[in-house]
């Protein structure tokens, strides 16, 4: 810890901390745009710049340590002169489309513009006639968005994928697609949540589910367990808040007929995922066994790691077990056609629009799910419709598919599908009530955490990874050392995921994630197995190995480039 | 004979001739001090700056001493290993000369097309590893952290040519100077160090009768200088164009903001749009001086690097010495 001074005020920092980072704890606002603590400090947008005592010039905020004794001004003539011409250089490149923006009312840009009373329309825009592209229908990137701050590029790279690129086009360097045939979006979505200027998006179905709900069809809601503690980040409630009666009666009143919770399907999926890995655990055979519940995992070994198919966990993922329930079960039990009825998913994700349209996941020719908006994009559906999750009086969950277990929530978080299948795992092979529910040596947001769990006479060494680059280090390094391996390709999780309100970090997901953790506990019921709705589907539904592979299990196959 | 080739070094007083005027022996000290198992030695030939060629007359006669100076550097610090990082155009005209003399020295040579970043000397670093062709922060300083995080030097074509020079004893405080103009022959002359403008242009009969001014130190980014100026001497690289009042300024300027508004890596918001603004305005031949004033400004004190930082020095001095004194 070293002595500084910013602005006048006495402050012990940690040295490994850059002065941005101090002066926001700190509550003293350095004006800031490509900043992310996901990525190094790109000093690209040269905004965050300070005057340093017994240096000459300006220096970025982002890129500067301290150093015992330094004295930091953050606002001077020069500073703010500077400041302006280099926000209004950024706004002369960059179109505003703000209304369709993921930052729309939380643009940093538009805010330092209105704030320091900038005329942003002096040139005209430089990108006016940039390109737009869409990678697999899900997510779009609009260069004419771009200010060139590359975050997308480095995130891109850590996530392992490094499918975007700066290349240069014409005189400028400008990020690109790759053209390299080994290259291909995985559709994390991680480039959403870490531009600066709204370039990238994920492709919002909600007029689609708008119309279907006019023509009268028999839309359901299905919400998956991460969205519970970030969907408030878009009216401004505080990071994590638990909003989960407020948004089902939002849902509702935009015209859908049931809301279901996804954890209640990943219950479903902790069992038989338990089942399937106890079963290569007694064979001895295709081990690791990995999860596949993330679909941008998923693609990511069928496109890069093709050898690594058959260890992929052959159970669907939860949407598409609950959206296959209720297109079949669901259906009969309300009489209704399946044909009539429109599964609409809400994700913290976007490659799980690209999985709810994977051809070999149909049941009886129909889709198990038929849209998937994202967090975000239900929060702006609420918008839209003048619904306020601050103000609207909130509703329960429909019966039939009532309460997930505790297990089913925590999916929601790096370790949780882990710790709820340790948790069946242990019910089943012991026979017994748990004594110990809680594995904490799952939780947390390390990139790899390991652990070994000993049940009766068997013992499963477990990994959980998040982030793809760290599950490529498992794959090429330390494949032997594992029986199970859970990975999620967002940092954190779903609670990090690309179709979660911005801004997204470090210690904005680790709130999300405590606050499934705390839904957890406070649940009466933590096991999937336990959990009397998923009884009662077992019991009266899932009677045969027939329904249960149709409704349940899937395979996967090696993919070429789709980008 | 290496072993006190830094004194030597110091006592000729000899600075980078890549433009910075660093002097060469606190380089080499640095990188020759530092304790650890590998080092690097770049030699640039990168040669960047819009219409300057000194570099490709010395390879064109000079070559061999060239690789004289990089084999003393090699000889003088232990476990290192050579590059000479060459511009395309370069690298096609001497690759086989320069094999040729290298033989089995441990000098690897590199082709680079990054424009006028490219010359940068953590540019170079970052392409020779393989990454985006971008300078890097400072500090680290290249002597203490270059290439592959180990202590690299880091000097031009023509540092390297004088390091032999004073090596064999037959350095005399000489430098190359390149001299061109619509008006003059011009030429790239070998006189001595420190020499003001008007001598370097007298001694070379560059001198034009009818009234001129120049822009010295760098093809793009050297400073404008009227005859009231003649009698400094040239900061930056060695370089004078001669330009004669009947030329048109704004096509100098556009030449330059082209040159730089292509050149430059774009990764700062002020040097990559700030010189693209400039560009628009030069070409449609309508300065908005207060506008142009915060764009200078922005650049110069906030761009991410030197080259950014520079940029105003050329228009800012063309505009007021020249245009507006001139009407």
């Amino acid at each position: 810890m070293v002595n500084i001074e910013i602005d006048g005020k006495k402050i012990i920092a940690d040295e490994n901390k850059n002065i941005l980072e101090i002066a926001k704890e700190n509550n003293i606002d350095i004006p800031s745009l490509c900043y992310h603590s996901d990525v190094y400090p790109k000093e690209a947008c040269r905004l965050c710049l300070i005057e340093i005592s017994g240096r000459s010039g300006l220096f970025t905020a982002c890129s500067i340590y301290p150093e015992e004794g330094m004295v930091v001004i953050t606002s001077s003539d020069e500073i703010l002169r500077t400041r302006k011409t280099n926000l209004k250089l950024m706004f002369a490149q960059h179109i505003e489309k703000c209304n369709q923006c993921i930052w729309n009312n939380k643009c940093k840009m538009l805010n330092y513009a209105r704030q320091w009373k900038l005329h942003i329309n002096e040139w005209e825009d430089r990108k006016k006639n940039y390109p737009k592209y869409s990678f697999g229908g899900v997510i779009n990137y609009d260069s004419s968005k771009c200010i060139n701050c590359s975050n997308c590029v480095e995130i891109c790279k850590n996530q392992g994928v490094g499918f975007l690129e700066i290349k240069k086009q014409g005189s400028f360097h400008e990020v690109v697609p790759s053209q390299d045939k080994n290259k291909d979006c995985v559709y994390c979505g991680q480039c959403v949540v870490h531009c600066t200027a709204g370039s990238f998006s994920s492709v919002d179905p909600s007029s689609k589910i708008k119309e279907e709900i006019k023509s009268g069809k028999y839309v359901v809601f299905q919400f998956a367990p991460s969205i519970r503690t970030s969907i408030g980040e878009d009216f401004d409630m505080d990071q994590g808040s638990i909003v989960i009666e407020k948004m089902i009666a939002g849902i509702k009143k935009i015209g859908a007929k049931k809301v279901f919770d996804v954890s209640i399907g990943a219950d479903l999926v902790t069992i038989e995922e338990a089942n399937e890995l106890i079963e290569r655990l007694h064979k001895k055979d295709k081990l690791p066994m990995f999860t596949s519940c993330c679909p941008a995992w998923v693609k990511f070994i069928e496109f890069y790691k093709p050898e690594f198919i058959p260890n992929l966990t052959t159970v669907k993922s939860p949407q598409i077990v609950l959206g296959g329930i209720i297109k079949t079960y669901f259906a009969e039990k309300e009489k209704l056609d399946p044909k009539d009825i429109v599964v609409v998913s809400v994700m913290p994700c976007t490659s799980k629009k690209y999985e709810a349209d994977r051809q070999e996941l149909k049941i009886d020719g129909l889709n198990c799910v038929d849209y998937v908006l994202t967090t975000h994009e239900l929060a702006r559906m609420f918008i839209k419709n003048n619904i306020d999750l601050n103000t609207i009086e909130g509703e329960e969950k429909d019966d039939l598919f009532g309460n997930a277990s505790g297990a089913g929530i925590i999916f929601g978080s790096s370790g949780g599908v882990a710790e709820a299948a340790t948790r069946t795992a242990c019910y089943k092979l012991l026979n017994k009530k748990l004594e110990k529910i809680d594995f904490k040596e799952f939780r947390g947001h390390e990139g790899i955490k390991k652990a070994s769990v000993k049940i009766g006479e068997i013992e499963i060494r477990i990994a959980v990874v998040n982030g793809l680059l760290n599950a490529k280090k498992i794959l090429e390094d330390h494949l032997n050392e594992f029986d199970y391996v859970e990975v999620m390709s967002c940092p954190g999780g779903c609670v990090g995921g690309g179709g979660q309100p911005v801004p997204t970090d470090k210690e904005i997901r680790k709130k999300r994630a405590e606050s499934l953790y705390q839904i957890d506990r406070n649940e009466k019921i933590r096991i999937a197995d336990e959990n009397p709705v998923i009884q009662n589907i077992y019991k009266e539904f899932l009677i045969s190995k027939e329904i249960v592979n149709k409704i349940a299990y899937t395979n996967f196959f090696k993919k070429e480039k789709e980008n | 004979m290496e072993a006190n080739i830094i004194e030597k070094l110091k006592l000729a007083n000899l600075r980078g001739r890549g433009g910075a005027g660093f002097p060469t022996y606190l380089k080499w000290e640095s990188v020759l001090e530092a304790d650890v198992p590998k080092k690097y030695i770049i030699c640039n030939a990168a040669e960047g700056e819009l219409d300057l060629k000194k570099d490709k007359y010395i390879l064109e006669n000079f070559l061999e001493d060239v690789i004289l100076g990089i084999d003393v550097a090699l000889k003088t610090i232990n476990n290192s290993s050579a590059f000479i990082y060459l511009n395309k155009e370069y690298y096609s005209l001497f690759k086989n000369k320069l094999l040729d003399v290298i033989k089995d020295l441990d000098i690897t040579l590199i082709e680079e097309d990054n424009g006028y970043i490219g010359g940068e000397e953590s540019v170079a670093i970052n392409y020779i590893e393989g990454k985006i062709a971008e300078p890097r922060k400072r500090p680290p300083f290249v002597s203490e952290k270059g290439l592959y995080n180990m202590p690299t030097l880091v000097n031009n074509v023509e540092t390297f040519y004088y390091v032999s020079k004073i090596n064999k004893g037959e350095y005399d405080n000489e430098r190359f100077y390149m001299i061109m103009g619509d008006k003059v022959e011009g030429g790239v002359y070998e006189l001595k160090e420190g020499m003001t403008i008007r001598e370097i242009l007298k001694n070379t009969n560059n001198y034009l009768e009818t009234s001129f001014y120049v822009q010295a130190g760098g093809g793009a980014v050297g400073e404008i200088m009227t005859e009231e100026e003649f009698d400094k001497p040239i900061v930056g690289e060695g370089f004078v164009r001669v330009i004669s009042y009947e030329e048109d300024p704004y096509e100098l300027m556009e030449r330059w903001a082209e040159f730089l508004e292509n050149g430059n890596c774009d990764k700062c918001t002020p040097c990559r749009e700030g010189t693209y603004r400039i560009l628009e305005m030069v070409k449609k031949r309508k300065l908005d001086l207060k506008v142009l004033e915060e764009i200078f400004l922005a650049q110069e004190k906030t761009s991410f690097c030197a080259l950014g930082k520079g940029i105003p020095t050329p228009f800012r001095s063309l505009i007021n010495k020249v245009i507006l004194k001139n009407g």
